[in-house]
């Protein structure tokens, strides 16, 4: 059977808390069936607001949602069958691992052996056998965290609903985690959305990435796609580091445009901007400007070093540059780059299809 | 490995243990100066008084101290019949002492506890006295009144000779030391206190749970209401603590009366007849609702401190998870709660069992309780003894309930905030 294209499906959601301000505005989202889709986004970007809507602890002002084809707003959150991981875990702290565990089966009147068989299979997943007994209070935060987790898998739901479940961890443990959900998502192929405001994480494990600002998603798409090719400044910004020029346009043609900065002109790759005159921020990957360019570069010009920070693997250097005094440069630690040094000018150069011209912040 | 054993020196060769003692002993002493204000007030005012009841509801000097020389006549009577002469002119020579001393009605009010009867023969032996002959005693303190010559009332007195007693105690239960010595009941219309014990807990027991079905809901609101109408709600739930508890009292006994607002009410809307107005108060009924109002906040603090802890993600866990409101509420928030409900209860029951004031202005006869029998032995009475004896059985009563708490529910689980 071919997986559902629209197994998800916002369809011109609003939603407004007091009647004045939308904090989710017209959504349109679909999501596969399978797939891990990730909302990111900075805090009060209406993420949350989405994924509660979807849970059922909110319902949208207007618009409706749709589980596998079926308008779901008027049915109440445990009858949605959606598992969900909370922020805090939200583990029952009177309940053991295992009872924890069979809540969401014993609400369903899942006979006790088979009920024991799948609290068994979820405990392994997240390698918690032996845990059975414990009390939540009993367990570190990252066991704690599987156990929502296992929690959240154990009725085998369509979909598993995760907001923020790793923003507790420590740093270590996070990246193990996120790891292991991937790894989970994977072996049995349940529809994941996630929440989250770390982009790491969000690029780590996602199929694709929603990038929600002001209550709108500003892009749906693969990470590579959302790093490499963000569609407007927001996007730029928001995910990975970024370099911008803000200027003018003076010339499109032949799918480049030439943008007049205050001191300068560069050559861009034009994706929202149409014709001359128009304000434009271009933004560009610090990995993407090579010191000593090659000749075929398109842009290159000198700019001085003012601050160099090592980082052990690469250096990160920042230069004043075409009037841009915060133009970072990331550098690989190599014995080639030690001639790199405070004060010294620098030659930087950068192809005209990395540098992206958007809309202006 | 030797330095496992090995002492610990510090650099200025002083043991490191003797030296941690030495700089920590600074500090033990500023805590106990801090305490010791607190600690003072407490002994004062906690520990001897009650040392000082617990002493005085078996405490039996008076009449021991009253007549010595009876007492010591009485060790060789056997009680059988009358005593003989020996004691009767034992009994006249402490009984002119007190006499003298004016100590007689003292003396006849203490032996009156002991059998009824015993004032006017006193008063009358203290009368014929003074007319008294010296030598055959017997003969003419018999003379004086039929009782003097009557067994029983030698052997009322006979029985307060040991210094300390426990007949207070068994007062308290409607029960005394009979003729032969036994521990027996009082005639069945004569148990007052068994009716007052028995009632009391049912008050109490009441009243706690009508508190707790009321301030369950109160407290869970206040928990989960946004902060600026919680905050509202919560001076409404405080406002009666501010209030005198008079007043409060007061102003039940002004809506409950006959003639009351909540009557004016129910006849207003047809509910009774205006001359068949219901008694609301001076009987159970006020007593139950003036002390369910009174000692609401006790019940909805310990339970809101509690809730208020309660992630609201629980909830919606339970719910996600598939269980309706019902189940989660019932499997997961609810038994998070019962820290808080034992608090609750606890401190209500309590409360409950020791009310005075509220009881006795609106309890009416069938609305008392034991603290009011207390209170009317300390003030009307005056038998300290005996009010200090049922107070006595009032606190271990609490006690007892303390204890079957901690078996029951643990007093770990009590969280008062």
């Amino acid at each position: 059977m071919a997986l559902k294209k629209d197994f998800v499906k916002f369809d011109k959601v609003d939603k407004s808390y007091d009647g004045k301000v939308l904090v989710v505005k017209d959504l349109q989202l679909d999501i596969e069936e399978g797939e891990f889709v990730t909302m990111l986004g900075p805090s009060g970007s209406g993420k949350t607001t989405c994924l509660m809507m979807l849970a059922g602890f909110e319902t949208p002002t207007n618009g409706e949602i749709y589980l596998d084809g079926k308008a779901i707003s008027s049915i109440p959150p445990h009858k949605r069958g959606i598992g969900m991981v909370f922020q805090n875990y939200a583990l029952f702290p009177h309940m053991t691992v295992y009872e924890n565990l069979a809540f969401p089966l014993r609400v369903r009147k899942i006979p006790k052996d088979e009920a024991d068989k799948k609290i068994d299979k979820a405990l392994s997943m997240v390698s918690l056998q032996g845990f059975a007994q414990r009390m939540p209070g009993q367990l570190s935060g990252g066991q704690q965290q599987r156990v929502a987790v296992a929690r959240s898998l154990v009725f085998d739901p369509q979909l598993v609903l995760m907001d923020e479940p790793l923003g507790a961890l420590d740093k270590n443990l996070r990246e193990s985690m996120q790891y292991e959900i991937k790894h989970i998502h994977e072996s049995i192929g349940v529809t994941v959305v996630y929440v989250t405001h770390d982009q790491s994480e969000a690029l780590t494990m996602s199929n694709r990435i929603a990038v929600f600002n002001d209550g709108k998603v500003q892009q749906l798409s693969s990470p590579d796609e959302l790093y490499e090719k963000p569609v407007n400044s927001f996007v730029a910004e928001f995910i990975g580091e970024n370099n911008t020029f803000a200027g003018e346009i003076s010339d499109v043609s032949g799918g480049k445009c030439k943008v007049k900065l205050s001191n300068a002109e560069i050559l861009a790759n034009p994706i929202s901007v149409k014709g001359k005159g128009e304000r434009t921020t271009v933004s560009l990957r610090p990995e993407r400007a090579l010191i000593n360019p090659s000749d075929k570069m398109d842009n290159i010009h000198t700019g001085k070093i003012e601050e160099v920070i090592y980082h052990g693997d690469h250096t990160r250097v920042r230069i004043n540059l075409l009037g841009n005094p915060e133009f970072i440069l990331k550098v690989p630690n190599s014995s080639a780059n030690l001639d790199i040094k405070l004060g010294n000018d620098i030659k930087i150069g950068w192809n005209s299809d990395d540098a992206r011209a958007l809309d202006p912040k | 490995m030797s330095s496992e054993t090995k002492q610990i020196l510090t650099t200025d060769g002083i043991p490191l243990e003797v030296s941690l003692k030495k700089a920590e002993k600074k500090n033990k002493i500023k805590a106990f100066l801090l305490v010791a204000p607190l600690l003072f007030f407490l002994i004062i005012t906690y520990v001897f008084p009650i040392g000082d009841m617990l002493f005085r509801s078996v405490d039996d000097k008076m009449v021991t101290q009253m007549l010595p020389k009876t007492f010591k006549a009485m060790e060789n009577w056997d009680g059988q019949e009358l005593p003989d002469e020996e004691v009767f002119a034992a009994f006249h020579e402490d009984f002119i002492k007190l006499v003298e001393e004016k100590r007689e009605g003292k003396l006849s009010t203490q032996l009156n506890y002991t059998k009824n009867g015993f004032k006017s023969i006193i008063k009358k032996l203290r009368r014929a006295s003074k007319k008294f002959e010296e030598g055959n005693y017997k003969e003419q303190i018999m003379s004086v009144h039929k009782r003097w010559a009557d067994v029983e009332y030698w052997r009322a007195i006979q029985r307060r000779a040991p210094e300390f007693t426990g007949q207070k105690y068994l007062k308290g239960m409607d029960m005394y030391v009979n003729e032969e010595g036994k521990i027996v009941s009082v005639e069945e219309d004569r148990r007052i206190h068994r009716v007052l014990w028995l009632r009391t807990l049912e008050i109490a027991f009441f009243v706690t749970v009508f508190c707790f079905l009321m301030a369950y809901p109160i407290a869970h609101l206040l928990a989960t209401l946004p902060m600026k109408y919680s905050n509202l709600l919560m001076i409404c739930v405080l406002l009666p603590f501010w209030t005198s508890l008079l007043v409060r009292t007061a102003s039940w006994m002004i809506l409950l009366q006959q003639q009351g607002i909540v009557n004016d009410f129910f006849v207003g809307i047809g509910l009774v007849a205006d001359d068949n107005r219901p008694e609301m108060m001076y009987n159970k009924t006020g007593s139950y609702v003036a002390m369910t109002q009174i000692l609401l906040p006790f019940m909805v603090l310990p339970l809101y401190s509690v809730m208020k802890t309660i992630s609201p993600s629980l909830m919606r866990a339970g719910k996600s998870l598939g269980g309706t409101p019902f189940i989660a509420f019932w499997k997961v928030y609810f038994p998070l709660t019962i820290p808080g409900i034992g608090a609750g209860c606890l401190l209500v029951f309590i409360l409950a069992i020791g009310y005075y004031i509220t009881p006795a202005l609106v309890g009416g006869a069938s609305g008392t309780l034991i603290s009011n029998q207390i209170a009317f032995h300390m003030k009307s009475t005056l038998d300290w003894s005996f009010a200090s004896a049922m107070g006595l059985m009032l606190l271990s009563g609490v006690l007892v309930i303390y204890w079957l708490y901690n078996k029951i529910v643990g007093i770990d689980n009590i969280k008062l905030g």
